[in-house]
């Protein structure tokens, strides 16, 4: 933009277009911050407990700062324009959610349960921060072979499929794994992966190809009734679909939370696709009437529900009961600031309180305080999704930008909304906070992608070749 | 560990973390905007190259004004007008004045026509103006111009209630 127009009234000032900086150092400096805090509650949880500093903490500030380091060295080489919150946030994040599961490690109450349950106790901590190196290491590898995310439209169909393979993979006999009611798991090779992280990336893919092809007939084709505008019949095939898909992973694999995921995500990107609210309409009305059919024939969804609706009814005849009374009773004991990191009792949820329910020790432990903080880090996130999607200039990368943040976003409301007793809960892992391999990876996947599409919208056109024509022209005339 | 310590802990906890949060905006408030304001006198990055792919000035007249070397302006300031104190790099490209949309330079005012005037530079690199055909007429100096006229250093154009002149 060469316009110097500038109708108000800045007398003294130069109007031009952004020279869109790298903000590389700006990242670096958010990322030390972003290491020094969680060794900081490391501290805090070690003084808290045991009255001294825990002996790993120059350890573990040395391997958060390298692995988040790596990150950084990473963009500066192969995305230098992309966005500068992103990698500072989700380091954040997985520090905070690494220190955390160690303090739930400590718990005595948590390694008798152990015990009892599993003979053995196995700390959570070592794990997680392998699978978050691990998760890094996939961050860097997407930066570095994903030269340009518009390769991934090649793939939109091939994509579909896997997506569904990798849904569908834990009914399978022989490597599906019914852990606790939910069938979301697979053994291969001595680990348990649970495929929907992966596949909510893989469809996320699917949908932007398909619907950058096809919004233009889901959003023309319409006719006006009451204010909204109705798709045509043959229209709402795909919707029906995905509902159809989601009911399905709903019914047999018992998860409510992989369900909800895909069919929220379709539904927001469809309506960043074509921009009509009918969409929303229609895919809430569609999911509340699935809901309400499921809930009243499969009795593990209606386990959650009743719950849901009544905590202390059924606190001592149900677990599921006892889990969101005890979660509840966290939220509701850390009060405004807290009772400290370390010096709650948020342990008494027992199973699970280091994966879905990580959060209730966020709100026990730091109160309201800190729960608000760490939800406006996730709003952070999902807003420079968003506004990658705003940036990027190919309408796939945009539909892809915002299906991934759109789930992203899913994913927070569900397990925070769940655990804090809003909605049923849905046994899903809070991204980046919760132990769980497969989570933290794929979590780490998805940022990388969203840095990738962020550079390519953020790097400056290049500047335009002097045209030669012109000054042949100019030579030649008479 | 006493009491007091960790109270203390926990409240700094808590400030370090809403500190990230509150940099993390600030950061983000940077990008909200499209553009970037500099100061009056700073220069302007110039990025017109798009004015440079128009056409070529058609007309040329070689009257006065001999090559420029070391004198050649380097920038167009506006000194009067709602545009007070804009600048533009001059880098060989032609800048067009007048309220179209399109122009280099888009002048609000009621006495300017939509492509009002153009300066240009002559294979010699003597910046020239050339009146567009505008209703109101532009003015170098205290002269209406009727042809292409060279520019001289600091020497007034008036267009309108818009005064711009070429500086070193």
């Amino acid at each position: 933009m060469s316009s110097t127009s500038n109708p108000s009234t800045q007398h003294t000032s130069t109007i031009g277009a952004i020279g869109a900086p790298s903000r590389r150092n700006t990242e670096l400096a958010l990322l030390v911050f972003a290491v020094v805090i969680p060794v900081f509650a490391y501290a805090n949880v070690g003084l808290a407990i045991d009255g001294s500093v825990p002996s790993g903490l120059l350890a573990y500030g040395l391997g958060l700062g390298l692995l988040s380091g790596v990150g950084h060295v990473v963009l500066r080489r192969f995305a230098a324009y992309a966005d500068p919150l992103l990698l500072p946030l989700a380091t954040l994040l997985n520090g905070l959610g690494l220190v955390v599961i160690w303090r739930l490690d400590q718990s005595e109450r948590l390694q008798q349960l152990a015990k009892i349950r599993y003979g053995t106790f196995t700390p959570s901590a070592p794990n997680q921060l392998m699978y978050s190196a691990v998760g890094l290491a996939l961050f860097v590898a997407v930066l570095v072979f994903l030269k340009d995310h518009r390769i991934l439209q090649r793939y939109t169909y091939i994509s579909m499929v896997g997506a569904l393979v990798l849904l569908l993979l834990p009914l399978v006999p022989g490597i599906g794994a019914d852990v606790f009611g939910a069938k979301i798991w697979i053994n291969i090779a001595g680990f348990s992966i649970q495929p929907g992280e992966f596949a909510k990336i893989i469809i996320a893919i699917f949908f932007s190809g398909y619907l950058m092809v096809k919004r233009d007939a889901l959003a023309l084709a319409s006719r006006r009734f009451m204010g909204l505008y109705l798709p045509r019949g043959r229209d709402l095939g795909p919707i029906i679909t995905i509902w159809a898909v989601s009911l399905l992973i709903l019914i047999f694999e018992n998860d409510l939370g992989t369900s909800l995921l895909f069919f929220g995500m379709f539904v927001i990107m469809l309506y960043v696709a074509t921009e009509r609210t009918s969409w929303i309409v229609i895919g809430l009305l569609m999911s509340a009437a699935g809901a309400v059919g499921v809930a009243s024939f499969a009795s593990h969804v209606q386990a959650r529900v009743n719950a849901w609706l009544d905590p202390f009814g059924c606190y001592d005849t149900s677990g599921a009961c006892e889990q969101i009374g005890q979660s509840i009773m966290s939220f509701g004991s850390g009060g405004v600031v807290g009772t400290g990191l370390g010096q709650g009792n948020s342990d008494l949820i027992g199973f699970a309180a280091n994966s879905d329910f990580i959060f209730s020790t966020f709100g026990e432990e730091l109160g309201l305080a800190g729960v608000m903080a760490i939800l406006l880090i996730y709003a952070l996130i999902i807003e420079r999704g968003v506004r990658t999607a705003l940036a990027a200039r190919d309408p796939f990368g945009k539909l892809f930008a915002v299906g991934l943040s759109g789930a992203f976003a899913l994913q927070v409301f569900v397990v925070a909304g769940g655990v804090m007793g809003l909605i049923p809960l849905t046994g899903m892992t809070m991204p980046f906070l919760a132990a769980g391999g497969s989570s933290v990876i794929a979590n780490w996947a998805l940022i990388g992608i969203l840095l990738r599409i962020s550079d390519t919208a953020r790097r400056p056109a290049p500047a335009p070749a002097s045209n030669p024509d012109a000054e042949m022209t100019q030579v030649v005339r008479p | 560990m006493s009491e007091l310590t960790l109270t203390v802990m926990r409240l700094g906890f808590l400030a370090v973390l809403w500190l990230f949060v509150i940099v993390a905006v600030q950061v983000i408030r940077s990008d909200l905007f499209g553009t970037r304001v500099t100061q009056r006198g700073a220069r302007r990055d110039g990025r017109a190259q798009q004015a440079a792919r128009q056409a070529p000035p058609q007309q040329r007249q070689q009257s006065g004004g001999g090559r420029r070397g070391r004198n050649a302006p380097t920038k167009l300031v506006v000194t009067e007008g709602t545009l007070t104190g804009t600048t533009v790099a001059l880098q060989g490209q032609t800048i067009t004045l007048g309220r179209a949309h399109d122009s280099t330079i888009v002048l609000d005012d009621d006495y300017a026509s939509s492509r009002h005037a153009r300066i240009y530079p002559d294979r010699d690199g003597q910046w020239i103006v050339e009146d567009l055909g505008s209703t109101n007429g532009t003015y170098l100096d205290r002269t209406r111009l009727t042809t292409p006229t060279p520019i001289p250093l600091g020497a007034p154009i008036r267009i309108g209630k818009t005064v711009i002149e070429l500086r070193k």
